[in-house]
């Protein structure tokens, strides 16, 4: 017989023992080892995922921020833009106020300078003319032309109108004595008759006239009768003379400002088109 | 020439004996336990792990594996009882490598106390399972026709579990005895390796088989696989 029943026992009670043995050594350690891997992978697993969503959450949220702070920037960005354009603007005008301030200045002092220099160019052309005058009258004065100064002046007394001559002679009349001659020359005797005489015929009255000589009147001669004046010197070409120099001088003032202005306007404008 | 290793006997005193089956079991059964012991004494919880604990983790995650294809949901309940069986038909089987060592599973008396653990734990899973009446019930099942097929199906598929084993173990023994007074040198070699096969697969189809009666006794109340080898 093959089998022993005693084995047979035995061996079922050693496969028993055998099998809580094992349970308690291997099976329940093992297991439990494994079982605890898993947790913890389950846990590291459920962790990431968790910081995963956290992360999209805050990729998310930068990239909300991101747009926003964009957003911000591109305002921000035009706003300044505007801003920009609205000081330049401005200081572009500020500058033009100032160069057109600067260029009426300049005009003013241009026209100040050609003011003072036509002033003095005319005094000096008058000293001048009537250093010449002078000079040339010396050295021609004879009494030849004392005597056709008088006639001249005879003449133009004698060609005054109406209204003049009535000034005059209610002058005259008013104070008989006053009256004055004055001359560069002492005029021959016969020069002050004639004088005298075309005085007396031209107002009709006895004009008790005084004869007086006056360097300054350069050559000529002046009548005075009570604050009324009657002369003819060269002064009066003297002041035409005057007249065509300064036209001559404000022409030539005119040119040099406008000259002066033009460049100032040509920049302003190039600064605005450049704004 | 010895059948089996019942007849080599070192005490015996009336009914009471130890033989060799009993003292290579002893053999067996310290060599398990103290491994396991020495292996899972310093168990790592980590991912990093000692090369003997991974094999024992495969071992067990692979027999855990297995009972739940069979169809049990719950393999811890089961994997102590059926690991167990494979683990020792498989040391028994490993065992014959080692000169003069002699396999316990090579006694009828072995296999036979095994076949009756899986007689007796069948019905006790059922019972655990489905309630002791739901069980009973499954006895005659379809028809109560089917109720002395089925005690004897149970009896007889427990009789072929214990003669399978030991009919492979006793003949794997037997053929490299054999070979050894014929061909002493590259012959018994071949059959040692082949022995080693044949012992891993009767492990592997003794634990299926104790699992896939189990499953049935537990799940459907009757089994619908009577596979044999």
């Amino acid at each position: 017989m093959l089998i022993d029943w005693f084995t047979v026992g035995a061996q079922l009670l050693n496969f028993l023992v055998l099998v809580w043995l094992l349970k308690r050594f291997l099976y329940k350690p093992v297991l439990q080892a494994i079982e605890a891997r898993e947790q913890r992978i389950a846990a590291a697993l459920a962790a990431a995922d968790a910081k995963n969503i956290e992360a999209e959450k805050a990729r998310s949220g930068y990239e909300s921020r991101n747009a926003e702070f964009d957003q911000q920037r591109d305002t921000r960005m035009a706003s300044l833009n505007t801003e920009i354009a609205a000081e330049r603007q401005r200081q572009l005008e500020e500058v033009r106020r100032d160069a057109d301030q600067l260029r009426a200045k300049r005009a003013a002092a241009l026209r100040d300078d050609a003011k003072a220099l036509n002033l003095a160019i005319a005094q000096r052309a008058e000293q001048e003319v009537f250093a010449i005058a002078r000079k040339t009258l010396s050295d021609l004065a004879t009494v030849g032309l004392e005597a056709e100064m008088a006639a001249v002046f005879i003449r133009r007394m004698r060609a005054l109108d109406d209204a003049a001559k009535a000034t005059l002679a209610t002058a005259i009349k008013s104070a008989p004595d006053a009256a004055v001659l004055r001359s560069a020359f002492e005029l021959p005797p016969e020069t002050q008759a004639a004088v005298q005489q075309a005085l007396n015929e031209t107002f009709a009255t006895e004009v008790r006239l005084r004869f007086e000589t006056a360097s300054d009147l350069v050559s000529g001669i002046e009548f005075t009768a009570n604050g009324q004046k009657l002369a003819w010197s060269i002064a009066a070409y003297l002041a035409a003379l005057e007249q065509a120099v300064g036209d001559l001088l404000k022409q030539a003032t005119d040119r040099a400002a406008q000259s002066a202005s033009k460049p100032a306007p040509a920049s302003a404008d190039s600064n605005a088109a450049q704004a | 020439m010895r059948l089996t290793p019942d007849q080599w006997i070192f005490w015996q005193h009336g009914f009471f004996k130890i033989n060799a089956t009993l003292v290579f079991t002893w053999v067996l059964m310290a060599v398990l336990v103290v491994g396991a012991k020495l292996i899972t004494r310093k168990l790592s919880m980590d991912l990093e792990r000692a090369p003997w604990q991974n094999l024992l983790e495969i071992i067990v995650s692979g027999i855990e594996k297995q009972i739940e294809e069979v169809g049990l949901k719950q393999p811890k309940h089961y994997v102590a009882f059926l690991g167990t069986l494979f683990l020792f038909v498989a040391a028994s089987s490993l065992s014959t490598l080692i000169p003069g060592f002699e396999p316990p599973t090579g006694s009828l008396s072995t296999t036979v106390a095994l076949a009756l653990c899986v007689f007796v734990a069948v019905p006790l899973f059922g019972i655990a399972a489905q309630g002791f009446g739901a069980y009973l019930k499954s006895y005659m099942e379809p028809t109560f026709i089917m109720l002395p097929f089925n005690i004897v199906s149970e009896v007889s598929r427990t009789l072929a579990l214990a003669v399978r084993l030991f009919g492979n173990m006793m003949s794997g023994a037997m053929i490299i005895g054999i070979l050894l007074t014929i061909t002493p040198f590259f012959f018994p070699i071949v059959m040692t390796g082949l022995g080693l096969l044949t012992g891993m697969v009767q492990a592997y189809i003794f634990s299926i088989l104790a699992a896939v009666y189990i499953a049935a006794a537990a799940n459907t109340g009757r089994p619908k696989l009577a596979s044999s080898a």
